[in-house]
């Protein structure tokens, strides 16, 4: 089992943001959380991130328990996320973007960087080697030398899943990836989601409010309202749940 | 896996036909020039050419050049906003003044160059331990804290420092530490500027520095990707803070008589003015930032006292005023985040 949480609860002041939250992720899983603004979703990532301390529940990763570690402790483990607002490090380079995921793989120590002792040089060589090769995986090799911030839209988004698989995740997390994209790029989205799930061996969750995304991408997914989950399973058959649609749209219309 | 047809990968930005210079052509021709300029002086040749003032004043600009680039490895790198760096250089002072005094007055017996160079060198590191001690320690109380609580608290710190010091009658109290002995002289500040130079480079072209930078550039994504911040954060302090106290080791050995005030928010705040005339994560920008800063200041002094001998104190007034204008002007100083070609990392290596 890649990731599994059970009775995750999180509430902030008389808020409950999550409430029961629980989700069996298999090591290669794509699996998708859909649900209106303000239903909790976001609050689930910043729980098995670690961003947020859960009030109660279990986090999983394989055979360990991550819940209430610190986030760099839990991103450690195995849990890579990108964020709805994409969070890039905008005045490095596309390149040291990449490196920069690297860190925890540098096998020298701050003696060998000082001095730039043998060590230094060949680790600093590798990771560099490792980097450009992950960035042409990516079709981002050309953009190298570029400030990550001054990309097309569509390319920060590609960075930033790229810079979150070079921390070599078991579990990857995608938060609404394919906010503020034109269907062009949302295609383009989908395809490289597709071919992240074939190539690496990882587990994908995502969250998505554009509905063709996950049903595209995910067969099973599992809806939320109000911090609640009101329907899960296969996708097809979620979209059709009247509940579903009530809460998402507000009215008796299937959704798109 | 490809998503899209692959260009040619870019070339680094090209460079010009002219030799490449390196950083070690650039130490190489530094301590040419120091070594003879040194004992030109010590020995008293051409008194009319090479003024022991001038000395001097290489001198101050190699002390501070320490100074600002340490600090900026936090204000510019990091991204935090320091204001304690003169509370370092005071414990690596009153340390290095301590023992070149009291400890280690002993290798005087020594041959005289080679005494001098040990208690320099003793003297130097222990001044590094101790407020990369001290700072290791300020890393650790400021845990989360950012933004305007760290500089409270590092403000706070500073003062803490200083008026320590004042209340210790064991190094002079308020009257200040004297008789410590002359160890060092221009040579001994430009090794130890170079030094602290290629160190700072290095960390800040590793894996390291670009940590660090991450933490500026978005520190929840940072965390994220498996960044400690706190012991990141704590390892910038100890190591800005160790070169702060080789500054202070220096000054101490220099000048031969230190007071606490000396080390006070104003010593800080000239600092910060060198850093941010300069520009923010750039050590060319500070090592320019301090030449330019010094140099002007020393123009003012001698144009006011030879036209405006009663505006001499007005000098003072215009450090704080460039801090005002480079703020309202140019935010990113002379050269924020560009480096000169001999310290930018080799492309590809």
């Amino acid at each position: 089992m890649g990731l599994r949480i059970t009775e995750l609860t999180k509430s902030f002041g008389g808020l409950t943001a999550v409430s029961g939250f629980n989700l069996e992720l298999g090591d290669r899983d794509l699996q998708g959380i859909i649900g209106p603004n303000g239903a909790g979703k976001t609050t689930v990532f910043n729980l098995i991130t670690g961003v947020y301390a859960p009030d109660r529940g279990q986090i999983q990763l394989g055979d360990q328990a991550v819940s209430g570690l610190p986030s760099d402790a839990i991103a450690r483990a195995g849990i890579a996320r990108t964020f709805q607002n994409i969070r890039l490090f905008a005045q490095m380079t596309v390149l040291d973007n990449i490196t920069m995921a690297l860190h925890a793989h540098a096998g020298y120590g701050l003696l060998d960087a000082t001095f730039r002792t043998a060590t230094f040089r060949r680790e600093e060589a590798r990771l560099l080697m490792e980097s450009r090769d992950h960035l042409a995986r990516f079709g981002l090799l050309a953009r190298q030398h570029e400030q990550a911030g001054s990309l097309p839209y569509g390319e920060q988004r590609r960075l930033e899943i790229a810079r979150a698989l070079a921390t070599g995740p078991k579990v990857l997390l995608l938060d609404e990836p394919a906010a503020g994209m034109n269907p062009r790029e949302v295609e383009e989205l989908i395809r490289l989601i597709q071919q992240v799930h074939r190539d690496f061996s990882l587990a994908i969750l995502l969250i998505e409010h554009q509905l063709p995304v996950v049903m595209e991408l995910c067969r099973e997914v599992q809806v939320l309202d109000f911090g609640q989950t009101i329907a899960r399973g296969a996708s097809h058959e979620v979209v059709r749940n009247p509940l579903v649609i009530e809460a998402y749209l507000g009215e008796e219309e299937p959704p798109a | 896996m490809s998503t899209q047809p692959q260009p040619e990968p870019t070339t680094p930005p090209p460079e010009s036909g002219l030799p490449k210079v390196r950083f070690w052509m650039v130490c190489a021709l530094i301590l040419a020039l120091a070594l003879p300029l040194q004992l030109s002086v010590d020995a008293g040749l051409f008194p009319d050419v090479l003024n022991p003032y001038y000395l001097h004043l290489l001198t101050i600009i190699g002390m501070n050049i320490i100074l600002v680039a340490s600090l900026n490895l936090l204000n510019g790198y990091l991204g935090e906003f320091a204001l304690g760096h003169a509370g370092f250089m005071a414990v690596g002072a009153y340390t290095a003044a301590l023992l070149a005094t009291k400890v280690l007055p002993g290798a005087a017996a020594l041959p005289p160059v080679i005494g001098t160079i040990g208690i320099l060198v003793v003297s130097l590191g222990g001044a590094m331990l101790a407020s990369a001690g001290v700072g290791y320690l300020i890393g650790l109380v400021t845990f989360k804290t950012v933004g305007d609580y760290l500089a409270i608290i590092t403000l706070g710190f500073n003062m803490i420092i200083v008026n320590a010091i004042q209340n210790i009658e064991f190094v002079g109290g308020p009257r200040g530490f004297t008789g410590i002995p002359k160890n060092t002289n221009f040579v001994a500040v430009a090794v130890c500027a170079l030094l602290t130079i290629a160190v700072l480079r290095n960390l800040i072209q590793s894996s390291f520095g670009r940590v660090w930078v991450s933490i500026r550039e978005n520190a929840i994504a940072a965390e994220l990707m498996g960044v400690s911040i706190a012991r990141a954060k704590n390892w910038a302090f100890t190591i800005a803070a160790a070169f702060a106290g080789l500054a202070g080791g220096l000054w101490a050995q220099n000048q031969q008589f230190i007071t606490p005030r000396s080390f006070d928010y104003i010593k800080t705040t000239e600092i910060l003015v060198m850093l941010y005339l300069g520009g923010m994560a750039s050590l060319s920008g500070s090592i320019l930032g301090v030449v330019a800063y010094t140099l002007l200041m020393e123009l003012l002094r001698n144009l006011l006292s030879a036209f405006a001998p009663q505006l001499a104190e007005w000098r003072m007034l215009i450090s704080p005023l460039i801090l005002i204008i480079i703020m309202l002007t140019r935010q990113t100083g002379l050269l924020g985040n560009r480096e000169w070609r001999w310290l930018r990392p080799r492309p590809g290596a």
